[in-house]
């Protein structure tokens, strides 16, 4: 296991908070009509990518969800310009014509954000491919709803992955709902992990609540894919705070459900770790907090003031 | 400084709400992520978290109040020490202005046309490289592809039965042994994985062939078609393209019926991102392929499988390319207009010829050979000359290629037509198997001579 040094704590905090005062931020951006379309939000699960993200290597690819605001965070990017493209902004990473759903990071090696449930799976299959023909020694980490472990483009690529041995690690974030319906209305057997093993593909089930069991895991796992043995699966198990989108009550599932899972919520648990430890005082944490919070303020009113794309650009992007 | 809460839109159609429960008091301190009050939209009842921090310093509407608009402000939070200011711009208003805004871009938007690329066309009977020695379309292909690979170790094939089979229809025989099992690659028959990867291979760099055994098999495989590849350069404003050639089988081949017959090229003519490709001979088919492995977008290459015999002379010269988006004029004329690709091309020809001996009509024939973007301007010459315009292709009729021709035709050269514009298709049916029954459903030469009569006004 990866040893955690007194930063990394600090990283870790800093990273979850980004992610839920974000998201925070974008339900009210929302809500005053700045954020049209659809927009999922991350609340809850921040432990998974910001454990994953304590493993990755620089050159590393991600493809991920239409879920994906946390994820652009937990990889570094620029909340600003997240933000702008969630308001459908110049400035946005998509230059405001992909919207929350679709942001892409060329440069990052994020690539999306995609909106159709399932899709990103053979992709990131395929970007794993390229990462060993090219003879690179690099993984991509693709992740995967607990929904679309149910659809059947998924499996394709989990036997062509296995079949080829690409350095691709499934990540199955596993939020316990595709979109109203629980998964076990939705795939027969419950552990989803276990579907690998028809491909000989290995995995595990993870506390996703927990950001160390992730780290934990995440470390295995990517060592696995990364010195050549193929494709590996993390099932996570998390839980997303609010609905599947912001016009989702979540009324599937009852309040003692959701304030459950609060008590053990992700950020409590690095935070109680971290006053344990003595790493930071309350005064300090209060201090990132504070900066957090002004952080995304910063980013709203980047976003909200950033113009319109121009008319022109209506005819741009479409070929190269 | 003190901070509006507002009545937020909980649903994309919501307008107002109405105030069920507060969760805060006057005088609370209210932490972002607090839960602050129960909302009701006319779907449902939801909780509402605290965005911004602060003391509540007021709160503006009772519990139980009905019909509070979106983005009115509900609650006040912020240092108590500090005065309360109203702004005087509300939200609300901000929101109309940029609705305004939008509707403004909506109605200014020209549509603009698609690029062409403005290279001279090579003419077959004036290629001065063209071989004495006449290849097939396959064999044509093949060599492309080869070429391509031994040029650039980006370019990779994958498909069913493309290695040690050597091609369902022998169009890659010979690569594997050449380039290698990591070069050419047999895939298990599930295109939508496959197609899936390979575009995820694209937007990485890599410039794959993906064979389809036959684009039948692509509506397995067409949401990461048209969802991943033609969108994505797009959707990410132009960060990622995906360099990939989608090639295969496309149309009638011989009695394979309903499930095997199905023509493409207008589904995906019709898609944004795409281009799309119909080769009628050896030497175009070279020209082209190497035009569409060169590309930095997403290429539909619709083969067929009747014309994989074919032979014909070609150009041997490893760059010999033909310019994405330029049609050929196959022969000239000066009495009619046959616009045709792919196939039919062969059809035209014959009935071109007879339309000479027996009516002594002379006929246009352009090969469209790009679908999208589409030559309209070699299009509109030709029938400013002639007047008279057929379309002869062998996808169904509703929506064809031919259908937004037409469209062009009528917009741009309405007063130079002599005669409506007469479209030949395969008829409005899954195709038959039985042999007499598949006859009648593809177009005949002499389907294309009675259009073309038609048109000219010869009973």
């Amino acid at each position: 296991m990866k040893k955690l040094q007194k930063a990394d704590y600090i990283k870790m905090y800093s990273f979850m908070l980004k992610i839920r005062r974000f998201e925070e931020r974008a339900a009210q951006l929302y809500g005053m009509g700045k954020i049209g379309g659809f927009c999922h939000l991350y609340i809850g699960q921040e432990a998974v990518v910001v454990g994953i993200l304590m493993t990755i290597d620089k050159n590393d690819s991600v493809v991920t969800t239409y879920r994906d605001h946390g994820h652009m965070i937990a990889r570094g990017l620029d909340p600003k310009r997240i933000m702008a493209e969630l308001t459908g902004r110049e400035d946005g990473y998509s230059a405001g014509k992909g919207g929350s759903m679709h942001m892409f990071s060329k440069e990052n090696n994020f690539y999306g954000g995609h909106g159709i449930v399932g899709a990103q799976v053979p992709i990131g299959t395929g970007i794993a491919f390229t990462h060993k023909y090219n003879g690179e020694k690099n993984i991509c980490r693709t992740y995967i709803g607990d929904g679309a472990m149910n659809n059947g483009q998924v499996f394709e690529a989990f036997n062509l992955a296995s079949l080829w041995k690409l350095p691709v690690l499934y990540i199955i974030e596993n939020n316990k709902y595709g979109m109203g319906t629980s998964v076990d209305r939705a795939a027969a057997g419950l552990d989803l992990y276990k579907r690998g093993e028809a491909f000989g593909i290995p995995g595990e089930k993870v506390d996703g609540m927990n950001v160390f069991s992730v780290i934990e895991a995440a470390d295995k796992a990517g060592k696995y894919v990364r010195e050549g043995n193929g494709p590996y699966i993390i099932e996570v198990q998390t839980y997303r705070y609010r609905g599947h989108s912001m016009s989702d009550p979540a009324k599937y599932r009852t309040k003692e459900e959701l304030d459950n899972y609060k008590q053990t919520d992700p950020i409590e648990i690095v935070k109680a770790e971290i006053l344990k430890k003595k790493i930071a005082t309350n005064d300090e944490i209060e201090k990132i907090n504070k900066d957090t919070l002004e952080e995304i303020k910063n980013a709203a009113e980047f976003a909200t003031n950033s113009p319109f794309p121009k008319d022109s650009e209506l005819y741009t992007d479409v070929y190269l | 400084m003190s901070t509006e809460i507002l009545m937020p839109a909980l649903s994309p159609t919501m307008t107002e709400g109405n105030l069920s429960k507060w969760l805060i008091k006057k005088g609370d301190t209210v932490k972002a992520g607090d839960l602050i009050a129960e909302i009701e939209t006319d779907k449902a009842t939801m909780e509402v978290e605290a965005v911004d921090e602060g003391v509540v310093l007021d709160l503006l509407f009772k519990e139980g109040e009905a019909n509070i608009p979106v983005n009115k402000a509900i609650a006040i939070i912020g240092d108590p020490n500090e005065k309360v200011e109203v702004k005087k711009e509300s939200p609300n208003e901000k929101v109309i202005e940029e609705k305004k805004i939008e509707k403004n871009i909506e109605t200014k938007i020209e549509n603009k046309k698609a690029d062409i690329i403005d290279t001279p066309l090579p003419k077959i009977e004036e290629d001065r490289n063209l071989t004495s020695e006449e290849i097939t379309m396959r064999q044509a292909l093949r060599d492309t592809m080869a070429e391509e690979m031994r040029k650039d170790n980006k370019v990779f094939i994958l498909g069913e039965e493309v290695a040690e089979y050597q091609g369902a229809y022998k169009v890659t025989q010979g690569l594997l042994q050449e380039f290698g099992k990591e070069r050419v690659l047999d895939t298990p028959i599930s295109e939508h994985g496959f197609t899936g990867l390979a575009v995820g291979a694209a937007f990485k760099g890599l410039k794959p062939i993906l064979e389809f055994m036959t684009f039948n098999f692509s509506m397995q495989a067409i949401d990461q078609i048209i969802n991943s590849a033609a969108k994505t350069l797009y959707m990410s404003g132009g960060q990622i393209n995906c360099p990939i050639v989608f090639r295969g089988p496309n149309g009638a081949a011989a009695q394979v019926a309903a499930q095997h017959s199905q023509d493409f090229s207008s589904w995906y003519s019709q898609v944004p991102g795409l281009k799309v490709i119909a080769p009628s001979t050896p030497y175009n088919a070279k020209g082209l392929l190497r035009s569409a492995i060169s590309d930095p977008n997403p290429v539909i290459f619709l083969e067929n499988e009747i014309l994989y015999g074919l032979k014909g002379p070609v150009n041997n010269d490893v760059n010999f390319s033909i310019p994405i988006g330029k049609a050929n004029i196959e022969k000239e004329g000066k009495d009619l207009t046959i616009v045709t690709y792919s196939i039919m091309l062969q059809k035209s020809k014959e009935a071109a010829l007879r339309l000479k001996e027996e009516y002594n009509l002379d006929a246009e024939i352009i090969d469209l050979q790009t679908l999208r973007p589409l030559d309209t301007e070699t299009i509109l010459n030709s029938v400013k000359k002639t007047n008279r315009l057929i379309t002869v292709e062998e996808s169904w009729p509703f929506g064809s290629v031919g259908s937004e021709i037409v469209n062009i035709i009528q917009r741009d050269a309405f007063d130079y037509l002599d005669s409506p514009v007469i479209k030949v298709n395969s008829a409005d049916v899954p195709m038959p198997y039985a042999l007499s029954l598949e006859k009648l459903y593809l177009p005949q030469v002499d389907d294309i001579i009675n259009a073309a009569k038609k048109v000219s006004y010869i009973k």
